[in-house]
């Protein structure tokens, strides 16, 4: 059986369901693909291929019984190092969890599990989620597959990477700043992250909580809405988490809803900064809704520009407190140095976190510390509402908003590497719905001419994923990009 | 804020229990100096009257339907996950002169 690892979810599932092939045949050859191409892409921290094979027959068993559970039973799905996986590694890619076993499952995972999925690897990302290139990772750097000199995103680049490179069927990430869509714009994949509250935080090692979301990415907008509505809920472990509200059958959905929509166009996402093949290549996506009879409205929205600061005093001011938790006594790495309690502390965080990770709790404590609070940490809170604002007004006038994922395509391994604020600016495009805690997803538009992939993000109202996923999903449907496989 | 924004970090690294070494607080001072100087594009904001927003929703008190007693873990499953432990108690340096 050829190229199984390269198909969606939703053809697998029927070819499961018609007896065409097994899930031991399927997770075989995700297996198979990742010994073949990570030794290049390295998009996985650790695999264990005999537990994802137990899992993959018991699937088989159960389908054996008629007792299949739907289109998730027996799909291999990778996971962000960041998502606990009962008695798997978690290591959020720091030195500080090095020996970290997670004695439990993530919420996502127990209802992926329950959905029949394969649970499989461990991805690699920046480390706690703090990056946007994946070259913050205490152990490995990731490779875009399209162009292996190049980086695939961050925080999220293993889930990003392996997609792209067939090693796993869909993929789990996790979304602060943008660390599941820039990715899945510059590896080529679906990337999307869902209405702040939808899936639940527990489980996930948090870094901003007031912004993370868990994820997926897939091979089409389809597979997405698939592994949503698995996932999505409200949970007692997670106090955070919201009921779904309004239409939740996203992928039955989207073949229904066919438009013509009112879209929103935001000027500020085109001006400086942005390269001029992405301009181009989203102006062309959006010239194709035209053509299709949807009606493009200019908005405005004011405050774009303030989203980068607002988000890295929000984010790392959160994280700053998050992490205090990592201490060196109960199940980090401790310092063999430490001879009394506050070098057990000091020492033990010092020689545990990286440098992006110690930048931001640097940031972080100095946005917070007194004296400070004011002037950064409350002004940021303010302004961080006039973004909702911006966004609940424009949101009165159109289904949903078009922009690009990342102002430029994948760039140059250690090209941005010291130079943190070239860094953040990668983020400038998804940071802002974060703030809002808003659904986008990011979809692939097409290529540069080096053959690098670009993304359109599809920003949706609050709990309006059902018509975000639609909005995506004509798109991807009258184009071929996301068919395509880079050659590794 | 002052003109330059500047953070004291051997004072900041000391709130945040960070041993750092004397090269990373040199490289590290600089670059967070950078972010600084880029945080004030929102003094130019008017933020008079505004509420600050913590959360994305509208989300208050959250009321659990009251403790149901569920499973633990034995204190073996957690007690193995510190570097050192002890008759399932976690060591550390004296605390107490």
């Amino acid at each position: 059986m050829s190229d199984l690892h390269f198909k969606t979810i939703s053809e697998l599932a029927a070819m499961l369901a018609a007896g065409e092939t097994t899930s031991v045949e399927i997770t075989q050859a995700v297996i198979d693909r990742t010994a073949a191409v990570d030794a290049q892409v390295k998009a996985f921290l650790s695999t264990d291929a005999e537990d994802a094979l137990a899992q993959a027959k018991a699937s088989d068993e159960r389908r054996a019984a008629g007792k299949a559970l739907g289109p998730l039973d027996g799909i291999p799905i990778g996971i962000k190092d960041t998502l606990a996986v009962k008695d798997q590694p978690l290591r959020c890619a720091s030195k500080m969890l090095e020996n970290y076993v997670s004695p439990f499952d993530a919420t996502c995972i127990v209802k992926l599990r329950e959905a029949g999925a394969v649970i499989w690897g461990r991805l690699n990302m920046d480390e706690f989620a703090m990056g946007s290139s994946t070259e913050n990772s205490a152990y490995q750097t990731t490779a875009n597959p399209w162009d292996l000199e190049t980086i695939p995103g961050g925080s999220s680049g293993g889930s990003a990477a392996a997609m792209a490179a067939g090693e796993a069927i869909a993929t789990l990430g996790t979304d602060t700043g943008g660390s599941i869509r820039q990715p899945a714009a510059l590896c080529g994949v679906v990337g999307m992250k869902p209405t702040y509250g939808l899936i639940s935080r527990y489980g996930l090692v948090a870094f901003a909580s007031s912004l993370d979301q868990v994820g997926p990415f897939a091979r089409t907008v389809e597979d997405a809405a698939i592994l949503m509505e698995a996932m999505l809920g409200k949970d007692d472990l997670d106090s955070t988490s919201i009921a779904p509200q309004g239409e939740t059958n996203y992928a039955a959905a989207l073949k229904e809803k066919k438009g013509p929509w009112k879209l929103g166009v935001p000027q500020e996402f085109f001006g400086e900064g942005i390269d001029p093949e992405v301009k181009a290549n989203i102006e062309k996506a959006i010239d194709w809704y035209k053509s299709q009879g949807c009606e493009i409205v200019d908005i405005s929205l004011p405050h774009s520009e303030l989203a980068v600061p607002v988000y890295y005093i929000v984010a790392t001011a959160e994280a700053s407190s998050n992490l205090a938790r990592f201490d060196g006594v109960r199940y980090s790495h401790r310092s063999e140095e430490a001879k009394d309690a506050m070098a057990l502390f000091t020492k033990s965080r010092g020689e545990g976190f990286g440098d992006e990770v110690k930048r931001r709790i640097i940031l972080g404590t100095y946005v917070l510390s007194s004296g400070y609070y004011d002037a950064y940490y409350l002004r940021a809170q303010k302004v961080r509402r006039l973004i909702l604002g911006d966004f609940e007004k424009a949101f009165e006038q159109v289904d949903a908003i078009l922009t690009p994922t990342s102002p430029t395509p994948a760039f140059k391994r250690g090209e941005r590497a010291d130079d943190p604020l070239a860094m953040y600016l990668s983020d400038v495009y998804t940071i802002s719905v974060n703030l809002a805690g808003l659904p986008a997803i990011s979809v692939p538009s097409g290529f540069t001419e080096s053959g690098l992939p670009i993304g359109l993000q599809v920003i949706g109202k609050a709990f309006g994923e059902a018509d975000m996923f639609a909005v995506a999903n004509a798109f991807e449907k009258a184009h071929d990009y996301a068919q395509q496989t880079p050659k590794l | 804020m002052s003109e330059t924004p500047h953070i004291d970090i051997d004072y900041v690294a000391n709130l945040a229990r960070l041993d750092m070494t004397d090269a990373e607080k040199a490289k590290l001072g600089t670059q967070l100096d950078d972010i600084l100087g880029y945080f004030d594009k929102l003094n130019a904001v008017d933020v008079d009257g505004v509420e600050p927003m913590a959360h994305a929703h509208r989300v208050f008190n959250v009321w659990r339907e009251g403790d149901q007693p569920g499973e633990t873990y034995a204190p073996e499953v957690l007690t193995k996950m510190a570097p050192e432990s002890r008759d399932n108690q976690v060591v550390v340096p004296k605390v107490v002169e």
